[in-house]
């Protein structure tokens, strides 16, 4: 963890020498992710309301999702960027050295994108908690700690995954992206409103919607109290991840460049 | 001509070597277009009467938008152009006996037309085998299809003449970055890759249809959906010949400009 913090400070530092354009970017970024907050409410502001949920639960949905999984992409990024880390073979370097693999792919560089869409992230959800779409409770700020961070397990499970086809096909697989773009893209409502179908393929197969469609339903008075202890339960999808991983890693073999 | 054309070509040939990437990007539009899809159809459900345009018409939209984002997706930048820029590798091309903003163009065009060749067809196909109202309208006279066409041809030019205005604002600006990720988020709100420009607030989509954003991709979607006719395909194919010779006549005097500032600085 140590290491990690080190790595990220290291990051921080080059990513400042050349402030204005990182600032430009973190701007530029955070007006992608409003664009995306804008569809939403230009089709509430028509509808009124989009599969029975008003603007305030829909942003509160929509900044657990974001926070999540930027949370997941601040710590995973290099697994983001792994076809290249492996082509360029700069695995053989990090092999070598005697630290753990996965905290020195973690920390590969610093993207403003992640640093944009946490503090939309943030305002969103400070907007929505004070607009007083739920009844707060210790309990339920509770689940919602619980939502965002085993959220945050799931999403980094999901690079993880990524990272170990890397070492299969040694190109990013764009299908991932489904998964990882797409979920953080489409979380923005919550998944029940996609239908039956999709809404039981992410509880049992990819558990995003343990951590949003039903402690979110807790969260606004409609579910029973143990749909907010559903999070933890998803965490369960990081084995088949991390053994994924480690089969990847026993596959490796350098490109030699 | 002739040198632009086999220019073309010989990028046309190299984007399509890319086959397996193109299969793998392929579901991913799938399913994008069908989660879009999905969303709507909540919402036509609940409110038929407050939809701006028709539930057929929309379906199509999202679908054929799948199928071509590779043509007119704005974040399809070249970044290895504005590395040549950046570097000075430039120099090299302008050695070359033929224009560069033609060179530069019949590059952007190829390249989208290659990833666009290998993608869309599959995709039209799955959207055509979704059962009605959602899936993707084939029942479309000869004469909408024609200009439905022809203002796909008229949306490349604009998206590639923008593509190179930008690619020219490289030669005056240290880090051209900014410049194009607020471009990628003007190209997604006001060209209808959001929500199409019918579901936009009144005022703003009226801003949205004049820009150049809106020369886009919203003319050819809405064309083929039926949701756009007569006078009203004129207006919109007029405004994208305009935003063609406005976009390509701006690019190529900032291109210009460039050049000779590069040449005296000394290379």
């Amino acid at each position: 963890m140590r290491l990690y913090f080190k790595f990220l400070s290291v990051h921080l530092k080059s990513a400042m020498t050349y402030k204005t354009s990182f600032f430009l970017s973190c701007l530029g970024h955070m007006l992608i992710t409003t664009n995306c907050f804008l569809g939403v409410k230009f089709l509430l502001d028509r509808f009124g309301e989009i599969g029975g949920y008003t603007m305030p639960e829909l942003a509160l949905c929509f900044s657990v999702v974001l926070a999540a999984s930027s949370l997941a992409e601040c710590f995973g990024r290099g697994f983001d960027a792994f076809a290249r880390i492996l082509r360029q073979a700069q695995f053989d370097r990090i092999l070598v050295r005697p630290r753990s693999l996965v905290a020195q792919v973690l920390c590969q560089d610093l993207r403003p994108t992640v640093l944009a869409r946490l503090l939309q992230a943030a305002a969103m959800l400070i907007w929505s908690v004070r607009s007083g779409a739920v009844a707060w409770t210790a309990g339920k700020a509770l689940v919602l700690a619980l939502m965002i961070l085993c959220g945050a397990g799931v999403f980094f499970g999901l690079f993880l995954i990524y990272a170990a086809l890397c070492f299969f096909t040694l190109e990013g697989l764009e299908v991932m992206n489904i998964f990882t773009d797409g979920a953080r893209e489409y979380g923005k409502y919550p998944f029940g409103v996609y239908g039956k179908g999709v809404l039981w393929l992410l509880t049992l197969l990819v558990p995003l919607a343990l951590i949003q469609h039903w402690p979110l339903q807790f969260l606004l008075g409609q579910g029973p109290w143990w749909y907010g202890l559903l999070p933890p339960l998803s965490l369960l999808f990081l084995i088949p991840c991390v053994l994924v991983w480690r089969l990847g890693v026993r596959h490796y073999r350098s490109t030699g460049s | 001509m002739k040198k632009y054309l086999s220019f073309f070509k010989m990028r046309l040939m190299a984007g399509l070597q890319y086959r397996t990437a193109a299969l793998a990007g392929l579901s991913t539009q799938f399913i994008w277009g069908g989660m879009e899809v999905l969303i709507y159809r909540v919402l036509w459900n609940a409110h038929p009467e407050r939809f701006p345009m028709g539930i057929e018409a929309l379906s199509s939209y999202i679908w054929l938008q799948q199928a071509f984002l590779t043509l007119f997706a704005m974040w399809n930048w070249e970044r290895d152009i504005i590395e040549s820029v950046k570097t000075g590798a430039v120099a090299y091309e302008l050695t070359r006996p033929a224009d560069l903003y033609g060179m530069w163009m019949a590059r952007s065009m190829a390249l989208r037309l290659s990833r666009w060749l290998l993608r869309a067809a599959p995709v039209i196909v799955l959207g055509c085998l979704i059962p009605a109202p959602y899936g993707l309208r084939l029942r479309v006279s000869p004469a909408v299809f024609a200009l439905f066409l022809l203002s796909s041809a008229l949306m490349l030019t604009v998206v590639c003449a923008y593509s190179l205005f930008v690619y020219a604002l490289t030669f005056h600006l240290t880090d051209p970055n900014g410049v194009m990720v607020l471009s990628t988020a003007a190209a997604d709100l006001l060209g209808g890759g959001i929500v199409p420009l019918p579901f936009l607030p009144a005022g703003l989509r009226r801003i949205a249809e004049l820009s150049p954003f809106g020369a886009m991709q919203n003319v050819p979607l809405r064309i083929f959906g039926g949701d756009i006719a007569g006078v009203e395909i004129a207006e919109a194919m007029g405004l994208q010949v305009l935003w063609s010779a406005v976009l390509i006549s701006v690019g190529y005097a900032l291109m210009r400009a460039g050049i000779r500032r590069v040449s005296l600085a000394g290379g």
